[in-house]
């Protein structure tokens, strides 16, 4: 069932044209007139004039079907009764929605349905709505003429009454006997999805809605999207939760907290207590629609590991000790001052997260800055996307992808370059399959066969399946291809970029050792392959780039980037809707805590420490000098505590234990450090090694915004008081106080006109202004006020395009005859990033541990069987595996993810980084592997340390 | 701080540099780089090293970026 308070117009708006306005057509409905455009069906028409049509198989975000029949209407001078939701207006209609035979036609239609459905009482025991009981309220109808006679009460004949329940699905339950066979499900998943995993089955009286090939929920091609369940206009598809809980009784809208896409949720609520979300039909980014991940699996929040009391220790070896908010926060201020004091002012840092919200990493930030007084502060976004913000800044001239999603649905090649985005992005993902379907072509580049390059009405045009490690290679000779063959968009580049940078650039690609042929055996992509990719992209009237991890995390993730920006600038493919060069971001706030200023060189907005009068602005509003040199980034502080000038770190939602590469030399630097100070939901890996924990916030806890891929500012909204006691820049505020340093906010909007005052492209943003429109898409200031979907329109923010010359250099990680394989990481739909949150949740069901994709080849040489434990040994460590063997991947390639801290994925994966950012080379380690039958070292000893460092001493008397 | 690491991470931006054709160029913008973004207890490492070794181990124009980094570093002192 759709959200508490969504009236259903019952047909989509229709979609505006391109160019120009859409005509409008006047009609009369029931004696009063409504204008709407050309297309729009009568009852959405009426819908607007607040006259709400019977109807049970339409709702608006499905193509009308007209089956139910129940939506009839009279129009003047028509014969016959046509279905309201099927036909459109025309100019001068005269519409009638009620009269005597209507009504007669209608409580036909709802008995015969009631005739098989079960009762009011039976319905509302589920605690969901139904819609075909609410029409027959309105209707006045109560009892069916068409009932079967019961005879010692069972009816006599056949119905569809006492169906099996499939409630296989951890989240919904399926339940036959209330389906009314409307297959607004059916079409959910299809249309809205994109998945086909639903199919009606039979015929007449058998008709029954079937997942796959009549199987279970849980065993089917279903993603537990949940697009059907909201769709189901009866109890059949029922939210466990609704069922358990009971029926919510208020709606806060907030952003989901999970990835980029940044979608918008109505949290419908009783109390506190969240009965279920329910994805925006407003929200800009999202549309209506909604993955597993955020509509279902928000249960960690209220998990029995969260801590919810302050701790501390002096030896990570000890047991935690709980304690008061003022006593853990003084100590940890204790701490970091005796430090300073000792081994210098830059011997402390901080890391800020991508989970958290802009206010409360610009906080962070500013606290290093200002309250410890250097610029030791870095993001998690290094890991990952930091290569997008150099490329992207020194290219076009701003650190953040150019569109908006909706963008997509004018694109007429798509080039989908290391990226899963029905894993990882699964609402884009969504959109972007529809526009396929409508007939866009797509490029997939990529060294493992993501589901996009089959999958149900969708087939790559090309699929370059290359070497890891060898995308700068791969772009170069599609390069080659454009300047070569006369691709190049010569006009608008000489209108738009630095002429010389082109020059150069033009000549480097042409070089024939760049051309698709010299470098197939670097690739391992056949040369033809890449012609024809190149010719189908150079040719595109609009070609859009996406593109994800698989680029950013190589040691040249940088270079792949600029590569990638060169080759839009080259083709014209930049400045309006439908083209473009768009960053997947892993994490909901990768792109805000970028743009908060949490990189250690870096003010907000993507500001160089160095630049004078920048950091006089935050300096006269800081009241504090600032320093003018860069500061530590995250792997620099490792080897900085590994050196002993180094020794604190507040780190804040991250869990770079378990994310950063090298785990051993992470857990040996983080060893060596005399403060670590851990804010988080649960005892994370970090943790292990702190020494001071405060409780963290979840995102249903707070106020605050995330940034999402596409550059929009949506409202996270709070619903539920703080398990801990303090929203996450709550504990920031006071840590900084204890230290000497005031701040007084009370509230994040605050922080947010702080923001919006020393940063350019935020100097719009204000809380009443989300509030208003909904979200936000900087640069938002007075040349844009409500904000920016398309960038770079008529000349790039840096001025004039910059071409880079983007050599293909190989990485130090070569294959031998010792470590023969590559391994290369990824992710899976139904988990997330490190898992702490999903594997809180019945996620599990779907991906309960990680494991290694081999390709039966290497497999078979090795011995090894699908589900054997497998070893897996790099140049910096070893892990055990269970093996899953699959021609996903190619031979000499194998791939796993990384969801489970005890698979100890990062324990082989080398601190080979990315030459421009240090964001580190996670796509491409060296490996063996090799059949084991018991856990690594590393394992064992993961497991006593666990043990010994999770210690929580428990004393009575303690009081927040 | 290990210079191995610290020396590898140099030549690791000097490898992209590496198609610019004028050595001068090309260590201006290693230089550059090395200024903008390396924290300055990490640039007194590499100099400390190439003051005492010579920075053998540098590649091409990350040699000449790295001691005109020293030569900055002596000026200031
Ligand atoms: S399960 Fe619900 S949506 Fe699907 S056909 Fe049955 S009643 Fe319609
Ligand atoms: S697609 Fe991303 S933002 Fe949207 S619901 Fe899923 S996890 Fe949340
Ligand atoms: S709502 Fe129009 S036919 Fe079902």
């Amino acid at each position: 069932m759709h959200a508490l308070d969504f009236i259903d117009p019952g047909t989509p708006a229709v979609p505006t044209p391109s160019e120009g306005a859409p005509q409008q057509v006047t009609v009369e409905i029931d004696g009063f007139t409504v204008t709407v455009p050309e297309g729009t069906s009568i009852m959405r028409a009426a819908s607007l004039l607040g006259n709400q049509i019977p109807k049970l198989c339409a709702t608006s975000s499905l193509k009308a079907f007209g089956s139910c029949r129940l939506c009839l209407v009279e129009i003047e001078g028509r014969k016959g009764y046509p279905a309201s939701c099927t036909t459109t207006v025309a100019e001068g209609m005269k519409i009638r929605t009620q009269s005597e035979k209507l009504g007669q036609l209608r409580n036909n239609v709802l008995e015969l349905y009631l005739s098989d459905h079960p009762s009011e009482s039976e319905c509302c025991s589920s605690n969901n709505r139904c819609e075909l009981h609410e029409m027959a309220a309105a209707a006045k109808v109560s009892e069916s003429r068409y009932s079967l006679p019961a005879v010692d009460g069972v009816a006599a004949g056949r119905n569809h009454q006492g169906s099996l329940q499939d409630d296989s699905n951890p989240y919904f339950v399926f339940n036959q006997d209330a389906c009314i066979v409307c297959s607004r499900c059916v079409r959910a998943c299809d249309e809205v999805q994109g998945t086909f995993a639903l199919t009606i089955q039979g015929r007449g009286f058998d008709s029954k809605v079937s997942a796959s090939q009549a199987e279970s929920f849980l065993d089917s091609e279903c993603v537990s999207c949940g697009a059907c369940v909201e769709a189901c206009p009866t109890t059949a598809l029922t939210e466990k939760s609704v069922i358990s809980l009971g029926r919510a009784d208020r709606a806060v809208a907030t952003t989901c907290a999970y990835c980029g896409v940044g979608c918008t949720f109505k949290a419908e609520l009783k109390g506190e207590q969240v009965i279920r979300m329910v994805p925006s039909r407003d929200g800009h980014a999202n549309h209506g629609h909604a993955c597993v991940k955020g509509r279902f699996a928000y249960g960690y929040a209220t998990h029995a590991d969260r801590i919810t009391k302050p701790m501390i220790r002096s030896k990570i070896t000890d047991p935690w000790r709980e304690v008061s908010w003022d006593e853990a926060i003084n100590y940890a201020a204790s701490e970091f001052k005796r430090i300073q004091a000792k081994y210098g002012r830059d011997a402390v840092g901080g890391i800020t997260s991508s989970r958290c919200t802009n206010e409360e990493t610009f906080l962070v930030q500013k606290l290093v800055r200002a309250a410890f007084g250097n610029n030791n502060v870095d993001t998690c976004a290094r890991v990952c996307h930091s290569p997008t913000g150099y490329g992207l800044k020194n290219t076009i001239g701003e650190s953040a992808g150019t569109q908006e999603f909706d963008s997509v649905m004018q694109a007429d090649v798509i080039m989908l370059i290391g990226a899963n985005p029905t894993e990882g992005h699964p609402v884009f993902a969504s959109q972007m399959k529809r526009r396929l379907r409508q007939g866009a072509k797509l490029i997939v580049v990529d060294p493992r066969q993501i589901k996009l390059v089959r999958t149900p009405h969708i087939e790559a045009d090309y699929h370059l399946q290359l070497k890891p490690g060898t995308n700068v290679a791969l772009m170069n000779s599609i390069a080659h291809v454009i300047v070569t063959e006369g691709l190049a968009h010569d006009q608008y580049v000489s209108e738009r970029c630095e002429p010389d940078s082109w020059e150069k650039w033009k000549a480097f690609v042409s070089d024939p050792k760049n051309s698709p042929e010299a470098m197939e055996e670097v690739t391992g992509v056949p040369a033809m392959a890449v012609r024809s990719a190149a010719r189908l992209y150079g040719t595109a009237r609009n070609g859009a780039i996406y593109y994800g991890l698989g680029v950013t995390e190589h040691s040249q993730g940088t270079t792949m980037v600029m590569a990638i920006a060169n080759l839009a600038m080259a083709t014209g493919n930049l400045g309006r809707v439908g083209v473009g060069v768009n960053p997947l971001r892993g994490q909901n706030n990768v792109q805000g805590s970028c743009d908060m200023g949490s990189f250690p060189h870096e003010f907000s907005g993507y500001r160089h420490v160095s630049d004078d009068a920048v950091r006089a602005s935050f300096e006269v509003e800081w009241g504090v000098p600032l320093q003018s040199e860069p500061g530590l980034r995250i792997p620099n502080m490792f080897e900085a505590a590994l050196d002993g000038s180094f020794r604190a770190v507040y780190v804040q939602g991250e869990d770079i234990a378990q994310s950063d590469p090298n785990t051993t030399h992470v857990t040996a630097a983080l060893s060596a450090m005399e403060c670590v100070v851990v804010q988080d939901l649960f005892l994370n890996e970090t943790a292990k090694f702190a020494h001071v924990f405060f409780p963290g916030s979840s995102f249903l806890e707070k106020n605050g915004t995330f940034t999402n891929a596409e550059r929009r500012i949506g409202r996270v909204r709070k619903v539920m008081e703080p398990l801990g006691g303090y929203e996450d820049w709550e504990v920031t505020v006071r840590f900084s106080n204890a230290l000497g340093y005031p701040m007084n906010y009370t509230h994040p909007s605050q922080i947010m006109d702080e923001i919006a005052a020393l940063t350019p492209t935020f100097r719009g943003v204000t809380y009443e202004k989300l509030d208003e429109l909904g979200s936000i898409q900087w640069p938002c200031n007075d040349a844009a006020p409500a904000g920016t979907p398309t960038m770079h329109i008529g000349q790039f923010v840096r001025g004039k395009g910059k071409f880079f010359v983007t050599d293909y250099v190989p990485t130090r990680e070569k294959t031998t005859s010792r470590f023969p394989l590559l391994l290369t990481t990824g992710r899976i739909l139904t988990q997330y990033n490190v898992g702490a949150q999903t594997r809180r949740t019945h996620n599990v069901v779907w991906h309960a541990e990680d494991r290694l994709e081999i390709h039966p080849h290497d497999a078979d040489v090795r011995g090894i069987l699908d589900g054997d434990w497998v070893g897996i040994a790099s140049r910096a460590g070893e892990t055990v595996l269970r093996a899953e063997v699959t021609d996903r991947v190619q031979p000499g390639v194998v791939y796993t993810t990384f969801h489970f801290p005890e698979s100890g994925a990062n324990v082989v994966t080398t601190d080979n980084s990315d030459w421009a950012t240090n964001c580190p080379e996670y796509k491409v380690t060296a490996v063996q592997v090799v059949k084991v039958n018991q856990p690594s070292e590393w394992q064992k000893r993961y497991r006593e340390l666990t043990e010994r460092n999770t210690r929580i001493r428990r004393d009575t008397g303690v009081h927040a | 701080m290990h210079i191995d690491y610290l020396v590898r991470m140099a030549n690791d931006i000097g490898a992209f540099f590496a198609s610019e054709k004028d050595p001068t160029v090309a260590a201006e913008s290693i230089r550059l780089h090395i200024h903008r973004y390396w924290d300055p207890r990490m640039r007194s490492r590499i100099v400390e090293y190439y003051n005492e070794s010579g920075g053998n181990e540098l590649e091409g124009p990350v040699r000449i970026a790295v001691q005109r980094l020293a030569g900055e570093a002596s000026a200031k002192a």
